[in-house]
């Protein structure tokens, strides 16, 4: 009885939906329209698509059939390519993002202490982020391929070091270089920004204080940017995982399996074998995957990123 | 403690000079304002001595070392900047000791000088915290911390209460003036607030375009300022200027003035008769009188204490402090006297102090 008593006080919202949907709202969704259709019919639909199709075994052409668990099933337990493909993904994933996250915070610290010329170097780091990666990935692919540029580098260097895309060990190695050429730019200009908007006084205060160049880096500009360190590396984790243009172009996933990514897989499976419901359960996994490493990303922020600067 | 010595220093980029040559000493244990407008060279002068800012020709000595090429840390002083700048990703006991820990100093020297200078600053209950989460006040007082704990010979303190309110700032003026008389360090303090340098200084050093206009204690200064920019800058409200030709009015010496009334000159002013001259009145040197220079009431400003008049004589401003509680009314004519033992002359040309 109370409680009735006290709701009846309280004055009761009318539903929001209902009031939303009266003039201002459908306005609202009359503009927002051109941008919610494409978002719906280029993104949703086919999101719940690809969920759909995993559970089928549809082939492209025919009937799809629902096979249940069946498609993820036979991915972890009998499929002999899964477990390589899922390890060179990580592999290549670990070494890029090192590699990217290393070289482009050394460049950006160089750039940022360059007493002329930043913008220059900004621009010509960043030039290969707007060209597009198949482009990029075609002049490596002829530089490394056999008898092409790098070859005969190493010849006259007297190296023994030739037809790297033919190695199981080194196609690899061949790949994360491409990757780093085509990718660093971005993290630089990002790492460069960042670094740059590190307030003067604190590297004042400090160099009163007696730290030296290197304690102001590692003391202070380090944790000063590691928010933007923390999104670059997230970032580069989550489009190394997808990594598809470049194996596509210059290994082909070869020699044999041994740089086959779970992108490239997809599109095998998908694209040359028309197993849709089963690419579409490797799209799934690889979707998982990326959340988990993200996920496990933003726990460990806790431990290294200060948001108070 | 040690006594900073500033030998001709001058400062340049490029072939810009901006300090021409400044000239000044503090004693061991004396507390020096710098004080000026904005870009008249008092921080740029302090960066030097922090050794932040290259010297371009002069010396600058600390106890008796020149340490014009010396690295910050190596010049035995500490730093106290207008934004702070504390490491906002460290707490405050880290700020503080991250000077110390650098030095590679005992975790028991760290915590004993850590806490010490905590106590003497009342920031023991903030010592876990992070900058973020205290107010300005705290802020400031954890900056002088982390200067306290190096036990510098001289201490620079870079406009530190410009981020303040009012209030506070008053509050903080006490705090840093009782710490120096406890500690006892040489202090070089920056701030282009007059009331900060004539409360806090034992001398004050004013600087106008890169040069020292006059170097003094807060009473020195006020009384006998060395030309009319100093006048002007010392003191709030600010001194009158009235420029004019003295004139013997039939005795008495008087300044005239171009569309305006006679100013009544002190018998000092003898020798400037046909000359033109500035006549300086402080604000609260001008009172209400039955008979005197005729002007009319513009605005009325009470602060409580006294009461701010901003009065217009024929075409000149002026501004008198008066102390009595007064009724006047703006638009309303009223007569003005003013202790002319008091007036400070001036050459209108050079600005320089007659008298």
């Amino acid at each position: 009885m109370m409680l009735g008593k006290h709701t009846d006080m309280i004055a009761r919202p009318r539903p929001r939906s209902r009031k939303w949907f009266r003039g201002e709202g459908w306005t609202a969704l009359f503009f927002l329209l051109p941008g919610l259709i494409g978002i719906v019919l280029f993104l949703v639909l086919p999101i719940l698509a690809s969920i759909v199709l995993s559970f089928t075994n549809w082939q492209l052409l025919g009937s799809a059939r629902f096979v249940g668990i069946s498609n993820y099933v036979r991915l972890i337990t009998t499929d002999p390519q899964f477990w390589t493909v899922l390890r060179n993904t990580l592999f290549f994933t670990v070494e890029y993002l090192v590699l990217n996250i290393i070289i482009s915070l050394g460049l950006a610290t160089w750039i940022s202490s360059l007493k002329i010329g930043q913008r220059w170097f900004r621009v010509i780091f960043f030039l290969p982020t707007f060209t597009p990666l198949i482009a990029v990935a075609m002049v490596w692919m002829l530089i490394f391929t056999s008898g092409g540029l790098f070859d005969s580098l190493m010849a006259s260097l007297s190296v023994p070091l030739a037809g790297v895309l033919n190695d199981r060990t080194l196609a690899m190695q061949a790949v994360v270089l491409t990757s780093i050429w085509a990718g660093v730019g971005y993290n630089t200009v990002l790492f460069n920004a960042a670094l740059d908007m590190v307030p003067a006084t604190y590297l004042e205060a400090a160099r009163i204080d007696g730290a030296t160049a290197w304690d102001r880096f590692w003391k202070i500009r380090l944790p000063l940017i590691s928010p933007t360190l923390f999104f670059g590396t997230v970032m580069t984790a989550i489009t190394s995982l997808q990594v598809f243009d470049q194996i596509y172009v210059m290994t082909k996933g070869g020699p044999g399996s041994s740089t086959a990514t779970l992108g490239y897989a997809i599109y095998q499976r998908g694209f040359q074998n028309f197993q849709m419901g089963y690419a579409s359960a490797i799209a799934w996994v690889m979707f998982a995957l990326i959340m988990a490493l993200t996920a496990l990303q933003f726990w460990f922020q806790r431990k290294w990123v200060h948001y108070d600067a | 403690m040690a006594k900073l010595t500033i030998r001709n220093a001058v400062k340049r980029y490029g072939a810009l000079e901006v300090l021409h040559g400044i000239s000044v000493a503090a004693q061991d244990g004396e507390f020096v304002v710098l004080v000026g407008p904005s870009g008249c060279g008092k921080s740029t002068l302090l960066r030097m001595i922090a050794g932040l800012e290259s010297i371009s020709d002069g010396e600058i000595e600390i106890g008796d070392r020149i340490v014009n090429d010396l690295e910050p840390n190596e010049r035995d002083i500490a730093m106290v900047f207008q934004s702070y700048a504390l490491y906002p990703h460290m707490t405050v006991r880290d700020n503080m000791a991250f000077s110390l820990k650098l030095a590679r100093r005992s975790k028991q020297e760290i915590e004993r000088k850590v806490d010490d200078a905590a106590a003497i600053l009342d920031l023991a209950a903030l010592l876990d915290r992070y900058p973020r989460q205290l107010s300005g006040g705290q802020r400031q007082r954890v900056a002088m911390g982390r200067a306290i704990v190096r036990n510098p010979a001289v201490f620079l303190f870079d406009e530190p209460l410009s981020n303040l309110d009012a209030k506070l700032r008053m509050q903080m003026r006490t705090e840093i003036k009782t710490l120096h008389q406890r500690l006892g360090t040489t202090m070089v303090y920056v701030t282009h607030d007059q009331m900060e340098a004539m409360t806090m200084a034992d001398r004050i050093v004013v600087m106008r375009g890169g040069h020292i206009e006059q170097i003094g204690s807060p009473l020195e200064v006020y009384d006998a300022p060395a030309n009319s920019f100093v006048a002007g800058f010392i003191g709030s409200p600010s001194m009158n200027f009235i420029d004019g030709t003295v004139v013997d009015g039939g005795g008495a010496l008087e300044l005239e003035v171009a569309h305006g009334p006679r100013w009544p000159l002190p018998d000092k002013a003898r020798s400037y008769v046909g000359r033109s001259l500035r006549l300086g009145v402080r604000p609260e040197h001008i009172g209400i009188s039955e008979q005197g220079v005729q002007s009319q009431v513009i605005i009325i400003e009470p602060t409580g204490s006294d009461t701010h008049l901003q009065l217009q004589t024929g075409q000149q401003s002026i501004v008198a402090a008066v102390r009595d509680r007064i009724t006047v009314s703006p638009g309303q004519p009223i007569q003005l006297r003013y202790d002319a033992q008091k007036a400070h002359l001036f050459d209108p040309t050079s600005g320089n102090r007659l008298n």
